[in-house]
Protein backbone atom coordinates (compact mmCIF):
# COMPACT_ATOMS: atom_id res chain seq x y z
CA UNK A 1 0.00 0.00 0.00
CA UNK A 2 2.96 2.42 -0.47
CA UNK A 3 2.14 5.14 -2.21
CA UNK A 4 5.58 5.58 -4.13
CA UNK A 5 5.65 2.01 -5.02
CA UNK A 6 2.51 1.89 -7.06
CA UNK A 7 3.28 3.06 -10.73
CA UNK A 8 0.20 5.40 -10.63
CA UNK A 9 0.03 6.83 -7.11
CA UNK A 10 0.55 10.16 -8.64
CA UNK A 11 -3.04 9.86 -9.76
CA UNK A 12 -3.95 9.41 -5.83
CA UNK A 13 -2.96 8.18 -2.53
CA UNK A 14 -3.59 3.70 -3.38
CA UNK A 15 -5.90 2.63 -0.82
CA UNK A 16 -6.04 -1.06 -2.34
CA UNK A 17 -3.85 -2.64 -4.32
CA UNK A 18 -3.59 -5.44 -6.75
CA UNK A 19 -3.22 -8.23 -4.00
CA UNK A 20 -5.71 -6.39 -1.48
CA UNK A 21 -8.23 -6.00 -4.63
CA UNK A 22 -7.93 -9.78 -5.24
CA UNK A 23 -8.52 -10.66 -1.53
CA UNK A 24 -11.43 -8.66 -1.55
CA UNK A 25 -12.52 -10.03 -4.90
CA UNK A 26 -12.26 -13.81 -3.64
CA UNK A 27 -13.70 -12.97 -0.16
CA UNK A 28 -17.11 -11.73 -2.01
CA UNK A 29 -17.29 -14.96 -4.24
CA UNK A 30 -17.22 -16.68 -1.11
CA UNK A 31 -20.09 -14.86 0.55
CA UNK A 32 -21.86 -14.88 -2.66
CA UNK A 33 -21.49 -18.92 -2.70
CA UNK A 34 -22.65 -18.51 1.38
CA UNK A 35 -25.61 -16.39 0.55
CA UNK A 36 -27.42 -18.19 -2.33
CA UNK A 37 -26.72 -21.59 -0.82
CA UNK A 38 -24.15 -22.81 -3.32
CA UNK A 39 -24.43 -20.10 -6.44
CA UNK A 40 -27.66 -21.91 -7.83
CA UNK A 41 -29.87 -19.89 -9.94
CA UNK A 42 -27.13 -17.46 -9.60
CA UNK A 43 -26.70 -14.89 -12.72
CA UNK A 44 -23.82 -11.77 -12.28
CA UNK A 45 -24.40 -8.93 -14.00
CA UNK A 46 -21.78 -6.19 -14.25
CA UNK A 47 -22.67 -2.47 -15.03
CA UNK A 48 -20.27 -0.75 -17.43
CA UNK A 49 -17.47 -0.23 -17.75
CA UNK A 50 -15.83 -1.37 -14.57
CA UNK A 51 -18.72 -3.52 -13.11
CA UNK A 52 -18.54 -6.10 -16.09
CA UNK A 53 -14.96 -6.97 -15.67
CA UNK A 54 -15.68 -7.65 -11.84
CA UNK A 55 -18.57 -9.52 -13.18
CA UNK A 56 -16.29 -12.15 -14.95
CA UNK A 57 -14.02 -12.38 -12.18
CA UNK A 58 -16.12 -12.86 -9.48
CA UNK A 59 -17.86 -15.82 -11.87
CA UNK A 60 -14.07 -17.10 -12.85
CA UNK A 61 -13.34 -18.02 -8.75
CA UNK A 62 -16.65 -18.95 -7.83
CA UNK A 63 -16.13 -21.60 -10.96
CA UNK A 64 -12.77 -22.55 -9.45
CA UNK A 65 -13.99 -22.76 -5.71
CA UNK A 66 -17.08 -24.78 -6.59
CA UNK A 67 -16.63 -26.43 -10.60
CA UNK A 68 -19.80 -24.65 -11.39
CA UNK A 69 -20.47 -22.03 -13.95
CA UNK A 70 -21.54 -18.73 -13.21
CA UNK A 71 -23.83 -17.16 -16.20
CA UNK A 72 -21.78 -13.96 -16.40
CA UNK A 73 -23.17 -10.45 -18.34
CA UNK A 74 -23.79 -6.75 -18.85
CA UNK A 75 -26.28 -4.31 -17.83
CA UNK A 76 -25.86 -0.94 -19.33
CA UNK A 77 -28.16 1.73 -17.27
CA UNK A 78 -27.14 4.77 -19.39
CA UNK A 79 -31.11 5.28 -20.79
CA UNK A 80 -32.05 4.33 -17.00
CA UNK A 81 -30.48 7.36 -15.27
CA UNK A 82 -32.01 10.33 -13.60
CA UNK A 83 -28.86 12.57 -14.33
CA UNK A 84 -29.28 12.50 -18.23
CA UNK A 85 -30.93 15.69 -18.63
CA UNK A 86 -27.28 17.54 -16.70
CA UNK A 87 -24.74 16.27 -18.97
CA UNK A 88 -24.90 15.98 -22.89
CA UNK A 89 -25.92 12.58 -24.19
CA UNK A 90 -23.13 10.25 -23.66
CA UNK A 91 -21.84 7.08 -25.42
CA UNK A 92 -24.01 3.60 -24.28
CA UNK A 93 -22.29 0.84 -22.75
CA UNK A 94 -23.20 -2.82 -23.68
CA UNK A 95 -26.18 -4.50 -22.32
CA UNK A 96 -26.13 -8.62 -22.98
CA UNK A 97 -27.69 -11.37 -20.69
CA UNK A 98 -26.90 -14.66 -20.45
CA UNK A 99 -28.83 -17.01 -22.65
CA UNK A 100 -30.82 -18.08 -19.70
CA UNK A 101 -31.89 -14.66 -19.58
CA UNK A 102 -33.13 -13.48 -15.62
CA UNK A 103 -36.33 -14.72 -15.08
CA UNK A 104 -36.64 -16.54 -11.74
CA UNK A 105 -32.62 -16.15 -11.07
CA UNK A 106 -30.86 -14.58 -8.54
CA UNK A 107 -29.39 -11.57 -10.06
CA UNK A 108 -26.20 -9.95 -8.62
CA UNK A 109 -25.50 -6.55 -9.41
CA UNK A 110 -21.15 -5.99 -9.59
CA UNK A 111 -20.27 -2.61 -9.78
CA UNK A 112 -16.74 -0.32 -8.95
CA UNK A 113 -17.98 1.99 -6.45
CA UNK A 114 -21.26 2.23 -4.74
CA UNK A 115 -21.47 5.83 -3.63
CA UNK A 116 -25.55 8.03 -4.13
CA UNK A 117 -27.03 4.94 -5.64
CA UNK A 118 -27.81 6.10 -8.61
CA UNK A 119 -26.72 4.02 -10.60
CA UNK A 120 -28.20 0.79 -8.77
CA UNK A 121 -31.52 2.90 -8.69
CA UNK A 122 -31.35 2.95 -12.54
CA UNK A 123 -30.14 -0.65 -13.09
CA UNK A 124 -33.26 -1.72 -11.14
CA UNK A 125 -34.91 -0.04 -13.34
CA UNK A 126 -33.12 -1.68 -16.45
CA UNK A 127 -33.65 -5.25 -14.81
CA UNK A 128 -37.44 -4.64 -14.55
CA UNK A 129 -37.34 -4.27 -18.18
CA UNK A 130 -35.45 -7.09 -19.19
CA UNK A 131 -37.25 -9.64 -16.96
CA UNK A 132 -38.14 -10.80 -13.31
CA UNK A 133 -35.54 -11.91 -11.17
CA UNK A 134 -36.38 -13.97 -7.60
CA UNK A 135 -33.89 -11.54 -5.57
CA UNK A 136 -31.48 -9.11 -6.72
CA UNK A 137 -28.11 -8.30 -4.83
CA UNK A 138 -25.50 -6.14 -5.15
CA UNK A 139 -21.90 -6.21 -5.01
CA UNK A 140 -19.48 -3.88 -5.14
CA UNK A 141 -15.87 -3.35 -4.57
CA UNK A 142 -15.78 0.20 -2.80
CA UNK A 143 -18.42 1.51 -0.69
CA UNK A 144 -17.41 4.97 -0.54
CA UNK A 145 -20.57 6.42 2.06
CA UNK A 146 -22.93 9.31 0.42
CA UNK A 147 -25.94 7.50 -0.46
CA UNK A 148 -28.95 9.65 -1.65
CA UNK A 149 -31.14 6.49 -2.27
CA UNK A 150 -32.56 3.60 -0.11
CA UNK A 151 -29.79 1.38 -1.25
CA UNK A 152 -27.47 -1.19 0.81
CA UNK A 153 -24.93 -3.51 -0.93
CA UNK A 154 -24.87 -7.14 -0.25
CA UNK A 155 -21.14 -7.89 -0.80
CA UNK A 156 -18.90 -5.01 -0.10
CA UNK A 157 -15.02 -5.47 -0.67
CA UNK A 158 -14.09 -2.20 1.33
CA UNK A 159 -15.95 0.33 2.92
CA UNK A 160 -14.10 3.50 2.19
CA UNK A 161 -15.06 6.40 4.45
CA UNK A 162 -14.75 9.70 2.27
CA UNK A 163 -15.46 13.26 1.93
CA UNK A 164 -17.67 14.09 -1.12
CA UNK A 165 -14.98 16.26 -2.27
CA UNK A 166 -12.87 13.49 -2.59
CA UNK A 167 -12.60 11.52 -5.85
CA UNK A 168 -12.35 7.18 -5.78
CA UNK A 169 -10.99 5.44 -8.91
CA UNK A 170 -10.85 2.08 -9.41
CA UNK A 171 -8.17 0.94 -12.20
CA UNK A 172 -8.95 -3.03 -13.38
CA UNK A 173 -6.72 -4.47 -15.62
CA UNK A 174 -8.91 -5.14 -18.28
CA UNK A 175 -9.93 -1.95 -18.57
CA UNK A 176 -6.92 0.52 -17.55
CA UNK A 177 -4.15 -2.14 -17.23
CA UNK A 178 -3.43 -1.97 -13.94
CA UNK A 179 -5.38 -3.03 -10.60
CA UNK A 180 -5.63 -0.52 -7.94
CA UNK A 181 -8.53 1.82 -6.00
CA UNK A 182 -7.24 5.44 -5.66
CA UNK A 183 -8.17 8.00 -3.95
CA UNK A 184 -7.45 11.74 -4.77
CA UNK A 185 -8.91 15.13 -3.16
CA UNK A 186 -10.20 17.37 -6.14
CA UNK A 187 -10.13 20.52 -3.90
CA UNK A 188 -11.10 23.41 -5.83
CA UNK A 189 -7.90 25.36 -6.18
CA UNK A 190 -7.00 22.28 -8.49
CA UNK A 191 -9.63 22.41 -10.54
CA UNK A 192 -8.63 22.14 -14.19
CA UNK A 193 -10.96 23.26 -17.07
CA UNK A 194 -12.00 19.52 -16.52
CA UNK A 195 -14.12 20.00 -13.49
CA UNK A 196 -17.65 19.81 -14.82
CA UNK A 197 -16.81 16.24 -16.08
CA UNK A 198 -18.51 13.65 -14.55
CA UNK A 199 -16.37 12.64 -12.16
CA UNK A 200 -15.87 16.05 -10.59
CA UNK A 201 -19.52 17.04 -10.43
CA UNK A 202 -20.26 14.86 -6.77
CA UNK A 203 -23.37 13.61 -5.94
CA UNK A 204 -25.97 13.67 -8.78
CA UNK A 205 -23.06 12.65 -11.08
CA UNK A 206 -21.60 10.06 -9.09
CA UNK A 207 -22.23 6.44 -10.97
CA UNK A 208 -19.48 4.22 -9.90
CA UNK A 209 -18.60 3.73 -13.78
CA UNK A 210 -18.49 7.77 -14.32
CA UNK A 211 -17.01 7.96 -10.90
CA UNK A 212 -13.26 6.53 -12.54
CA UNK A 213 -13.68 7.56 -16.23
CA UNK A 214 -10.70 10.55 -15.79
CA UNK A 215 -8.56 8.16 -15.51
CA UNK A 216 -9.48 5.82 -18.28
CA UNK A 217 -8.69 7.09 -21.75
CA UNK A 218 -10.99 6.85 -23.99
CA UNK A 219 -13.98 4.72 -22.36
CA UNK A 220 -16.35 7.59 -22.58
CA UNK A 221 -17.41 10.14 -24.56
CA UNK A 222 -17.25 12.88 -21.75
CA UNK A 223 -14.21 11.47 -21.32
CA UNK A 224 -11.35 15.15 -20.19
CA UNK A 225 -7.94 13.45 -20.65
CA UNK A 226 -5.71 12.08 -18.70
CA UNK A 227 -3.43 15.08 -18.01
CA UNK A 228 -6.92 17.05 -17.07
CA UNK A 229 -7.39 14.14 -14.86
CA UNK A 230 -4.23 13.80 -13.25
CA UNK A 231 -4.56 18.10 -12.91
CA UNK A 232 -7.81 17.24 -10.29
CA UNK A 233 -5.89 15.49 -8.19
CA UNK A 234 -3.78 16.52 -5.13
CA UNK A 235 -1.78 14.34 -3.67
CA UNK A 236 -2.47 13.36 0.50
CA UNK A 237 -0.29 12.08 2.88
CA UNK A 238 -1.35 8.69 4.36
CA UNK A 239 -2.01 10.95 7.90
CA UNK A 240 -4.75 12.34 5.78
CA UNK A 241 -6.33 9.42 4.65
CA UNK A 242 -6.08 8.36 8.08
CA UNK A 243 -7.97 11.06 9.20
CA UNK A 244 -10.74 10.90 7.12
CA UNK A 245 -11.15 7.63 7.26
CA UNK A 246 -12.47 8.42 10.94
CA UNK A 247 -16.01 8.50 10.76
CA UNK A 248 -16.79 11.26 12.33
CA UNK A 249 -14.12 13.67 10.27
CA UNK A 250 -15.87 11.96 7.11
CA UNK A 251 -18.92 13.75 8.38
CA UNK A 252 -17.09 17.31 9.33
CA UNK A 253 -15.92 16.69 5.40
CA UNK A 254 -19.20 16.59 4.05
CA UNK A 255 -20.79 19.19 5.76
CA UNK A 256 -17.85 21.49 5.37
CA UNK A 257 -17.64 21.03 1.73
CA UNK A 258 -21.55 21.65 1.84
CA UNK A 259 -22.13 19.59 -0.91
CA UNK A 260 -20.89 22.10 -3.25
CA UNK A 261 -17.14 21.50 -3.23
CA UNK A 262 -17.55 19.29 -6.31
CA UNK A 263 -21.35 20.51 -7.76
CA UNK A 264 -19.98 22.25 -10.44
CA UNK A 265 -23.01 22.99 -12.85
CA UNK A 266 -21.35 24.61 -15.45
CA UNK A 267 -22.47 23.48 -18.74
CA UNK A 268 -20.32 21.30 -20.86
CA UNK A 269 -19.67 22.72 -24.93
CA UNK A 270 -20.00 19.68 -26.89
CA UNK A 271 -18.99 21.48 -30.21
CA UNK B 1 -22.60 16.43 -32.59
CA UNK B 2 -24.70 19.27 -34.32
CA UNK B 3 -27.92 20.19 -32.19
CA UNK B 4 -30.00 19.43 -35.61
CA UNK B 5 -29.62 16.89 -37.91
CA UNK B 6 -30.22 19.05 -41.28
CA UNK B 7 -27.54 16.92 -43.72
CA UNK B 8 -25.42 13.98 -43.83
CA UNK B 9 -22.73 16.62 -44.79
CA UNK B 10 -22.88 18.08 -41.06
CA UNK B 11 -21.93 14.56 -39.23
CA UNK B 12 -18.40 13.91 -39.33
CA UNK B 13 -16.80 10.14 -39.12
CA UNK B 14 -16.80 10.41 -35.20
CA UNK B 15 -20.38 11.86 -35.19
CA UNK B 16 -21.56 9.16 -37.69
CA UNK B 17 -19.94 6.45 -35.97
CA UNK B 18 -21.60 7.80 -32.66
CA UNK B 19 -24.86 7.09 -34.42
CA UNK B 20 -24.24 3.93 -35.69
CA UNK B 21 -22.53 2.46 -32.29
CA UNK B 22 -25.37 4.06 -30.35
CA UNK B 23 -28.16 2.52 -32.56
CA UNK B 24 -25.92 -1.12 -32.43
CA UNK B 25 -26.87 -1.01 -28.50
CA UNK B 26 -30.47 -0.11 -29.15
CA UNK B 27 -31.18 -2.52 -31.57
CA UNK B 28 -31.18 -5.46 -28.79
CA UNK B 29 -34.22 -3.70 -27.91
CA UNK B 30 -36.42 -5.03 -30.87
CA UNK B 31 -36.18 -8.76 -29.10
CA UNK B 32 -37.04 -7.75 -25.63
CA UNK B 33 -40.35 -8.43 -24.76
CA UNK B 34 -40.92 -4.60 -23.32
CA UNK B 35 -39.33 -2.31 -25.89
CA UNK B 36 -39.62 0.67 -24.73
CA UNK B 37 -37.25 3.03 -22.32
CA UNK B 38 -37.67 5.78 -19.80
CA UNK B 39 -35.06 7.92 -21.19
CA UNK B 40 -37.05 10.89 -23.28
CA UNK B 41 -39.79 10.97 -21.34
CA UNK B 42 -42.12 14.10 -20.70
CA UNK B 43 -40.20 15.34 -24.48
CA UNK B 44 -42.70 16.29 -26.83
CA UNK B 45 -41.47 14.89 -31.06
CA UNK B 46 -43.61 16.48 -33.46
CA UNK B 47 -43.66 14.43 -36.49
CA UNK B 48 -44.45 17.36 -39.09
CA UNK B 49 -45.57 15.77 -42.96
CA UNK B 50 -46.12 18.29 -45.71
CA UNK B 51 -45.19 15.03 -47.96
CA UNK B 52 -46.99 11.85 -47.88
CA UNK B 53 -44.91 9.38 -46.18
CA UNK B 54 -45.49 5.91 -44.85
CA UNK B 55 -42.28 3.98 -43.26
CA UNK B 56 -40.55 7.60 -42.79
CA UNK B 57 -43.29 8.38 -40.10
CA UNK B 58 -44.18 5.10 -38.23
CA UNK B 59 -40.73 4.75 -38.20
CA UNK B 60 -39.85 8.01 -35.95
CA UNK B 61 -42.87 7.62 -34.50
CA UNK B 62 -41.85 4.17 -32.97
CA UNK B 63 -38.52 5.51 -32.48
CA UNK B 64 -40.22 8.50 -30.48
CA UNK B 65 -42.33 6.37 -28.36
CA UNK B 66 -39.59 3.61 -27.56
CA UNK B 67 -37.82 5.85 -25.81
CA UNK B 68 -41.03 7.13 -24.22
CA UNK B 69 -41.43 10.28 -25.68
CA UNK B 70 -44.63 12.10 -26.71
CA UNK B 71 -45.78 12.18 -30.22
CA UNK B 72 -47.43 14.82 -32.17
CA UNK B 73 -48.35 13.67 -35.61
CA UNK B 74 -49.31 16.23 -38.12
CA UNK B 75 -49.70 16.47 -41.73
CA UNK B 76 -50.01 18.79 -44.53
CA UNK B 77 -53.45 16.89 -45.41
CA UNK B 78 -56.69 18.16 -42.91
CA UNK B 79 -54.72 21.02 -40.88
CA UNK B 80 -54.24 24.51 -41.43
CA UNK B 81 -51.97 24.42 -44.42
CA UNK B 82 -54.64 23.09 -46.72
CA UNK B 83 -55.97 26.87 -45.91
CA UNK B 84 -52.68 28.70 -46.98
CA UNK B 85 -50.92 29.01 -43.73
CA UNK B 86 -47.00 29.16 -44.46
CA UNK B 87 -44.39 27.02 -42.72
CA UNK B 88 -43.01 29.45 -40.66
CA UNK B 89 -46.37 30.03 -38.82
CA UNK B 90 -47.16 26.45 -38.64
CA UNK B 91 -43.40 26.15 -37.32
CA UNK B 92 -44.32 28.87 -34.58
CA UNK B 93 -47.41 27.18 -33.39
CA UNK B 94 -45.38 24.16 -33.01
CA UNK B 95 -43.15 26.05 -31.13
CA UNK B 96 -45.60 27.77 -28.69
CA UNK B 97 -46.97 24.34 -28.30
CA UNK B 98 -43.89 23.37 -26.77
CA UNK B 99 -42.35 21.14 -28.97
CA UNK B 100 -38.87 19.48 -27.71
CA UNK B 101 -37.63 18.20 -31.70
CA UNK B 102 -39.22 18.36 -34.82
CA UNK B 103 -38.61 15.71 -37.33
CA UNK B 104 -40.07 17.50 -41.01
CA UNK B 105 -40.64 16.09 -43.94
CA UNK B 106 -41.60 19.02 -46.72
CA UNK B 107 -41.00 18.78 -50.53
CA UNK B 108 -39.45 21.75 -50.87
CA UNK B 109 -35.82 21.52 -50.62
CA UNK B 110 -33.83 23.44 -47.50
CA UNK B 111 -37.57 23.51 -45.42
CA UNK B 112 -35.18 21.42 -42.74
CA UNK B 113 -33.07 24.63 -42.75
CA UNK B 114 -35.41 27.32 -42.88
CA UNK B 115 -37.36 25.70 -39.91
CA UNK B 116 -34.34 25.18 -37.57
CA UNK B 117 -33.68 28.94 -37.80
CA UNK B 118 -37.66 29.53 -36.54
CA UNK B 119 -37.44 27.08 -33.32
CA UNK B 120 -35.64 26.78 -30.48
CA UNK B 121 -36.63 22.84 -30.67
CA UNK B 122 -34.35 20.12 -32.63
CA UNK B 123 -34.59 19.96 -36.13
CA UNK B 124 -34.43 16.93 -37.61
CA UNK B 125 -34.64 16.44 -41.41
CA UNK B 126 -37.05 13.55 -42.82
CA UNK B 127 -36.63 14.48 -46.24
CA UNK B 128 -36.66 17.77 -47.70
CA UNK B 129 -37.68 17.95 -51.23
CA UNK B 130 -34.39 16.59 -53.63
CA UNK B 131 -32.04 17.57 -51.22
CA UNK B 132 -30.81 15.35 -48.33
CA UNK B 133 -32.55 12.70 -46.47
CA UNK B 134 -29.61 11.60 -43.00
CA UNK B 135 -31.25 9.24 -41.39
CA UNK B 136 -32.21 6.99 -44.51
CA UNK B 137 -28.16 7.11 -44.89
CA UNK B 138 -27.62 6.63 -41.31
CA UNK B 139 -29.62 3.43 -41.71
CA UNK B 140 -28.55 2.01 -44.86
CA UNK B 141 -24.67 2.15 -43.20
CA UNK B 142 -25.84 0.89 -40.33
CA UNK B 143 -27.57 -2.39 -42.79
CA UNK B 144 -24.47 -2.53 -44.77
CA UNK B 145 -22.18 -2.64 -41.86
CA UNK B 146 -24.48 -5.08 -39.91
CA UNK B 147 -24.64 -7.29 -42.85
CA UNK B 148 -21.03 -7.02 -44.50
CA UNK B 149 -19.09 -6.94 -41.25
CA UNK B 150 -21.43 -8.93 -39.01
CA UNK B 151 -23.15 -7.86 -35.80
CA UNK B 152 -20.13 -9.02 -33.20
CA UNK B 153 -17.39 -7.27 -35.39
CA UNK B 154 -19.23 -4.37 -36.49
CA UNK B 155 -18.87 -2.17 -33.50
CA UNK B 156 -17.02 0.89 -33.93
CA UNK B 157 -16.23 0.22 -37.77
CA UNK B 158 -16.43 3.02 -40.58
CA UNK B 159 -16.75 1.38 -44.06
CA UNK B 160 -13.40 1.54 -45.07
CA UNK B 161 -12.86 0.13 -48.73
CA UNK B 162 -16.21 -1.14 -49.12
CA UNK B 163 -17.97 -0.62 -52.66
CA UNK B 164 -21.42 0.79 -52.74
CA UNK B 165 -23.11 0.81 -56.44
CA UNK B 166 -26.28 3.63 -56.22
CA UNK B 167 -28.39 3.03 -59.20
CA UNK B 168 -31.31 4.84 -60.73
CA UNK B 169 -32.80 8.17 -60.70
CA UNK B 170 -29.71 9.99 -58.86
CA UNK B 171 -30.76 13.62 -59.91
CA UNK B 172 -34.64 13.77 -57.79
CA UNK B 173 -32.82 11.41 -54.83
CA UNK B 174 -32.29 12.91 -51.51
CA UNK B 175 -31.23 9.69 -50.61
CA UNK B 176 -28.87 9.36 -53.08
CA UNK B 177 -27.32 12.87 -51.83
CA UNK B 178 -27.39 11.54 -48.42
CA UNK B 179 -26.03 8.06 -48.63
CA UNK B 180 -22.93 9.92 -50.91
CA UNK B 181 -21.86 12.17 -48.64
CA UNK B 182 -22.38 9.90 -45.19
CA UNK B 183 -21.02 6.71 -46.93
CA UNK B 184 -18.29 8.43 -48.28
CA UNK B 185 -17.22 9.92 -44.91
CA UNK B 186 -17.43 6.65 -43.77
CA UNK B 187 -14.49 5.49 -45.50
CA UNK B 188 -16.56 4.15 -48.42
CA UNK B 189 -16.18 3.95 -52.05
CA UNK B 190 -19.37 4.98 -53.95
CA UNK B 191 -20.16 4.95 -57.40
CA UNK B 192 -23.06 6.34 -59.12
CA UNK B 193 -24.84 4.32 -62.32
CA UNK B 194 -27.42 6.08 -63.99
CA UNK B 195 -28.56 7.54 -67.20
CA UNK B 196 -27.19 10.59 -67.64
CA UNK B 197 -30.18 12.51 -67.96
CA UNK B 198 -31.06 11.49 -64.28
CA UNK B 199 -27.62 12.45 -62.87
CA UNK B 200 -27.41 16.17 -61.68
CA UNK B 201 -25.10 18.59 -62.99
CA UNK B 202 -23.05 19.08 -60.44
CA UNK B 203 -22.40 15.37 -59.81
CA UNK B 204 -18.49 15.84 -60.53
CA UNK B 205 -18.11 17.61 -57.30
CA UNK B 206 -19.47 14.76 -55.14
CA UNK B 207 -17.12 12.70 -53.56
CA UNK B 208 -17.98 9.62 -56.06
CA UNK B 209 -17.14 7.97 -58.94
CA UNK B 210 -20.17 8.13 -61.89
CA UNK B 211 -20.78 5.40 -64.40
CA UNK B 212 -23.41 5.25 -67.17
CA UNK B 213 -22.71 1.22 -67.24
CA UNK B 214 -24.44 -0.89 -64.97
CA UNK B 215 -23.84 -4.20 -65.97
CA UNK B 216 -19.64 -3.45 -65.45
CA UNK B 217 -20.27 -2.14 -62.05
CA UNK B 218 -22.28 -4.98 -60.57
CA UNK B 219 -19.27 -7.11 -60.00
CA UNK B 220 -17.33 -4.47 -58.43
CA UNK B 221 -19.67 -3.80 -55.66
CA UNK B 222 -20.41 -5.01 -52.30
CA UNK B 223 -23.71 -3.35 -52.07
CA UNK B 224 -25.76 -2.00 -54.60
CA UNK B 225 -28.65 0.24 -53.83
CA UNK B 226 -31.45 0.53 -56.22
CA UNK B 227 -33.39 3.88 -56.09
CA UNK B 228 -37.07 4.78 -57.13
CA UNK B 229 -37.95 6.17 -60.65
CA UNK B 230 -39.58 9.28 -58.84
CA UNK B 231 -41.99 9.76 -61.78
CA UNK B 232 -43.99 12.32 -59.50
CA UNK B 233 -41.10 14.24 -59.39
CA UNK B 234 -40.09 14.28 -63.22
CA UNK B 235 -41.26 17.53 -65.25
CA UNK B 236 -39.88 16.44 -68.42
CA UNK B 237 -38.89 12.76 -70.54
CA UNK B 238 -35.90 11.25 -68.78
CA UNK B 239 -35.84 7.93 -70.37
CA UNK B 240 -37.34 7.26 -73.64
CA UNK B 241 -39.44 4.69 -71.85
CA UNK B 242 -40.05 2.42 -68.34
CA UNK B 243 -38.99 -0.69 -70.35
CA UNK B 244 -35.87 0.91 -71.74
CA UNK B 245 -35.18 2.09 -68.50
CA UNK B 246 -35.76 -1.62 -66.95
CA UNK B 247 -33.84 -3.20 -69.24
CA UNK B 248 -30.28 -0.89 -68.56
CA UNK B 249 -30.71 -0.25 -65.41
CA UNK B 250 -33.16 -2.13 -63.45
CA UNK B 251 -31.69 -5.09 -61.23
CA UNK B 252 -33.17 -8.29 -62.57
CA UNK B 253 -32.24 -12.08 -61.65
CA UNK B 254 -30.00 -12.55 -64.39
CA UNK B 255 -28.22 -10.04 -63.60
CA UNK B 256 -27.83 -10.11 -59.80
CA UNK B 257 -25.71 -12.95 -60.72
CA UNK B 258 -22.74 -10.65 -61.70
CA UNK B 259 -22.94 -9.48 -57.87
CA UNK B 260 -20.28 -10.73 -56.07
CA UNK B 261 -21.75 -13.79 -53.47
CA UNK B 262 -21.48 -11.75 -50.38
CA UNK B 263 -23.04 -8.22 -51.79
CA UNK B 264 -26.17 -7.17 -50.79
CA UNK B 265 -29.49 -5.76 -52.68
CA UNK B 266 -30.93 -2.49 -50.95
CA UNK B 267 -33.75 -0.48 -51.80
CA UNK B 268 -34.73 2.58 -49.61
CA UNK B 269 -38.95 1.73 -50.55
CA UNK B 270 -41.05 2.50 -51.56
CA UNK B 271 -40.51 -0.04 -54.68
CA UNK B 272 -41.41 0.32 -58.10
CA UNK B 273 -41.38 -3.77 -59.05
CA UNK B 274 -40.52 -4.36 -62.28
CA UNK B 275 -38.99 -1.16 -63.19
CA UNK B 276 -36.08 -0.51 -60.97
CA UNK B 277 -36.11 -4.17 -59.00
CA UNK B 278 -37.74 -7.03 -59.90
CA UNK B 279 -39.76 -9.28 -57.48
CA UNK B 280 -37.64 -11.79 -57.73
CA UNK B 281 -34.56 -10.10 -56.70
CA UNK B 282 -37.14 -7.95 -53.53
CA UNK B 283 -37.28 -10.40 -52.23
CA UNK B 284 -34.81 -13.00 -52.52
CA UNK B 285 -31.70 -13.56 -49.25
CA UNK B 286 -29.38 -11.07 -50.41
CA UNK B 287 -32.23 -8.21 -50.90
CA UNK B 288 -32.43 -6.29 -46.93
CA UNK B 289 -35.04 -4.05 -47.70
CA UNK B 290 -37.00 -5.25 -44.86
CA UNK B 291 -34.47 -5.44 -42.47
CA UNK B 292 -33.63 -1.66 -43.66
CA UNK B 293 -37.06 -1.25 -42.60
CA UNK B 294 -36.91 -2.38 -38.83
CA UNK B 295 -32.94 -0.78 -38.75
CA UNK B 296 -34.51 2.34 -39.68
CA UNK B 297 -36.80 2.63 -35.89
CA UNK B 298 -33.09 1.41 -34.16
CA UNK B 299 -31.38 4.24 -36.31
CA UNK B 300 -33.92 6.90 -35.51
CA UNK B 301 -34.15 5.58 -32.00
CA UNK B 302 -30.20 6.82 -31.84
CA UNK B 303 -30.70 10.06 -33.59
CA UNK B 304 -33.28 11.09 -31.39
CA UNK B 305 -31.48 10.06 -27.98
CA UNK B 306 -28.27 11.58 -29.43
CA UNK B 307 -30.19 14.92 -29.75
CA UNK B 308 -32.49 14.95 -27.08
CA UNK B 309 -31.35 12.64 -24.25
CA UNK B 310 -28.93 15.20 -22.90
CA UNK B 311 -28.76 18.41 -21.66
CA UNK B 312 -29.70 21.04 -23.50
CA UNK B 313 -26.78 23.11 -25.00
CA UNK B 314 -26.53 26.72 -23.92
CA UNK B 315 -26.82 29.79 -26.21
CA UNK B 316 -23.23 30.14 -26.70
CA UNK B 317 -22.96 26.72 -28.69
CA UNK B 318 -24.85 27.68 -31.17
Amino acid sequence: MCAALNPVARQGLAVLDADEIRRALTRIAHEILERTHGGEEVVLLGVPTRGVPLARRLAERIGQFEGLEIPCGSLDVTLHRDDLRLRPARALGRTELPAGGVDGKTVVLVDDVLYSGRTVRAALDALTDLGRPRTVQLAVLVDRGHRELPIRADYVGKNLPTSQREMVHVLLTEVDGTDAVLIGDGSPGDRSPDASSPSARSPDASSPSTTSTTSSPGTTAAHGGPAASEASFAHRTAAEVRKASRPDDTAAGSRTSGGSGGLVSTPRKTQ
Amino acid sequence: MNRHLISAADLSRDDSLLILDTAEELASIADRPIKKLPTLRGRTVVNLFFEDSTRTRISFEAAAKRLSADVINFSAKGSSVAKGESLKDTALTLEAMGADAVVIRHGASGAAHRLARWVRGTVVNAGDGTHEHPTQALLDAFTIRRRLLGIERARGQGLDGMRVTIVGDVLHSRVARSNVLLLSTLGAHVTLAAPPTLLPLAVGSWPCGVSYDLDSELPKSDAVMMLRVQQERMTAAYFPSVREYSRRYGLDATRMTRLPDHAIVMHPGPMNRGVEIAAEVADSPRSTIVEQVANGVTVRMAVLYLLLGGAELPAVTQ
